[in-house]
């Protein structure tokens, strides 16, 4: 009798659901976090037309349901639609693929993310932007030199926030690439469709006990990191 | 290397209308707040935009708003000096330090790092952050950090303000040491006259965004008429020279010929120093004075009187040692018969010098 939680306790489209998720949700991180760290500081720092429109518009996905945004994606992003048309003949596809399970993912994840790094930008004092600027700095160096490591500890805990949000996605994925073992089936999809079946609910619990540890850990990983690095930037 | 600078800037209300040279040396901008320093210096240094002007610095324009120039803050090749310091929390003092050296065009002449480090006494802090700092370490290290950035301006906005007297007197040579060695142009914003009377080269005197004087301290801290504080903190700057230093602990000095007596000063004989006698700690007389316990006495020729806003004049006098001016209430103006030309003796305490207005 082997571990409660050895390989073989899982069934193989168990195991690639959770690979696959990590994949998603790694990817919808890294290219969501340069816009998200750009949204949060053109929210907190500048004041242009249509600002209210932007925060409304990033803010959309936390409080419309995730089967709505799943479905406008689909809409737009489907080989029929708007965007996905043009963009599926030059060969990117979105839907029905596990890239449109990370494109779903992280739009759902985005309001988090971006409202982690704006209050981080909004706690730097724009003086010292300024006293940077005099002393030579041209703005996009002032924000590699000064702001963006000031920043760092809200950036870290905006992306693992975003990453623990993407891991449990569900409702948008599931509505804009579907529930395909091995291809779209992430996580969240797998523990469904395990419980639609008789005698599935053990891979379910098995899942929902990886899906608890991955959170806790990304949680616990982004209050030590953000610790760490909130230490050095304050340079006590 | 000169400044010129001409701002008209409106706001709320407030209307700047200024128009100055600084030359080589500490110009310091003076006058109390809501004067529009802070305006000025922000429009040099390119934070503020103002509604028409031009700021040159030899014939390197950094803004003329006529021709549509308006360098951004960052091409300006300034050292501001804040007077919150500024230090960037997350770069230790070497790294601060060498922050604006990154920047500078490659052909601008570079302070030493070694000698400014050691100019400023702040070695022992290149390892530390600035929160481990004290705020007299910090505001050196921004002066450190302003030199070398190679400058071609110095801009410093208040900054002992936020210091108290203790640091305050910690940092002020270290202003003098930068106006007597760097050749720079410095411009200095400034409501303290001590502060004024020691460091300035030059001062511009503001008035509700106006400049009411502006030329050597001397001639301008002693007209009552551009002093922009007011009468109860005016003061006369003296030219003196050490003649010997007694053994009672008194120095004696020589200015235009006249004799003062001042407690011990650090300068050897010989040495030239300014003093700063502040209007209210002098005392005139009619006749020549006998019998009386102070020192210096200075014989004059009233030259103008101001009254001020309250019960008090400023009287200026013209004295061998130069113009002395003196507080007292208009009843003892009237008491006394003074009037332009009369002439009278200014006396003032030996003890009533303060050490932070000698320099």
């Amino acid at each position: 009798m082997g571990g409660w939680l050895t390989p073989d306790i899982l069934p193989p489209e168990a195991w690639r659901a959770v690979a696959l998720s990590l994949k998603v949700s790694l990817w919808a991180v890294l290219v969501s976090l340069p816009l998200g760290i750009f949204t949060a500081y053109a929210l907190a720092r500048w004041r242009f037309p249509g600002r209210g429109l932007v925060n409304g518009l990033v803010h959309l996905p936390l409080i419309l349901p995730p089967v709505v945004t799943g479905y406008i994606l689909l809409l737009s992003m489907g080989p029929q639609g708007p965007i996905g048309g043009p963009l599926a003949r030059i060969g990117v596809v979105f839907a029905f693929h596990w890239s449109g399970a990370a494109l779903a993912a992280g739009i759902m994840a985005f309001p988090l993310m971006v409202r982690a790094i704006r209050l981080s930008i909004e706690a730097v004092d724009p003086k010292l932007e300024q006293a940077a600027a005099t002393l030579g700095a041209p703005r996009l160096w002032v924000f590699a030199s000064v702001t963006l490591p000031m920043i760092l500890p809200g950036v870290i805990a905006g992306a693992i926030l975003a990453f623990a949000k993407a891991m449990g996605e569900f409702g948008a994925t599931i509505t804009f690439v579907s529930n395909i073992p091995g291809q779209t089936q992430t996580l969240p999809s797998a523990i469904y469709a395990f419980l639609q079946v008789p005698g599935g609910e053990g891979a379910a619990v098995s899942l929902v006990v990886i899906s608890v540890a991955v959170a806790m850990g990304a949680l616990l990983l982004s209050e030590g990191i953000g610790r760490r690095v909130a230490r050095r930037v304050a340079g006590a | 290397m000169s400044v010129s600078v001409t701002v008209q800037h409106g706001f709320g209300g407030f209307n700047l209308d200024a128009a100055f040279e600084a030359p080589a040396g500490i110009t310091v901008l003076f006058g109390r707040s809501g004067s529009g320093k802070t305006t000025i210096i922000n429009a040099v240094a390119g934070l503020l935009r103002p509604d028409a002007g031009r700021i040159a610095i030899d014939d390197w324009v950094l803004l003329d708003r006529a021709a549509g120039v308006s360098l951004p803050v960052h091409r300006r090749r300034l050292g501001y000096i804040f007077q919150d310091a500024r230090l960037f929390p997350h770069l230790n003092v070497r790294q601060n330090l060498l922050f604006g050296r990154f920047f500078a065009p490659r052909d601008a002449p570079r302070a030493d790092m070694g000698r400014v480090v050691e100019m400023l006494g702040i070695g022992p802090l290149l390892g530390r952050r600035p929160a481990m700092l004290s705020g007299g370490e910090r505001q050196r290290v921004a002066i450190g950090r302003a030199l070398l950035a190679s400058p071609r301006l110095i801009l410093a906005d208040e900054p002992l303000a936020a210091l108290d007297e203790g640091r305050k007197a910690e940092i002020l040579p270290y202003f003098e040491r930068l106006r007597d060695e760097v050749a720079v142009p410095i411009l200095y914003v400034s409501h303290a006259p001590a502060e004024v009377a020691r460091l300035a080269t030059t001062v511009v005197a503001l008035e509700d965004g106006r400049v009411t004087g502006q030329g050597p301290a001397i001639q301008i801290l002693g007209d009552p008429n551009v002093m922009p504080t007011g009468v109860r903190d005016a003061g006369a700057l003296l030219q003196a020279v050490v003649v010997r230093h007694h053994d009672d602990g008194l120095s004696e000095l020589s200015a235009g010929g006249v004799a003062l007596f001042l407690p011990r000063v650090p300068h050897a004989p010989g040495g030239q120093l300014r003093l700063r006698i502040a209007a209210s700690e002098v005392i005139l007389s009619r006749a020549r004075p006998e019998g009386l316990s102070a020192l210096n006495i200075l014989p004059g020729v009233v030259e103008a009187i101001r009254d001020g806003d309250g019960p008090g004049a400023i009287v200026s006098l013209n004295t061998p040692a130069g113009r002395v001016l003196a507080r007292l209430t208009r009843r003892s103006v009237a008491a006394m018969a003074l009037a332009v030309g009369a002439e009278c003796h200014a006396i003032v305490k030996t003890v009533a010098i303060a050490p932070e207005n000698v320099s």
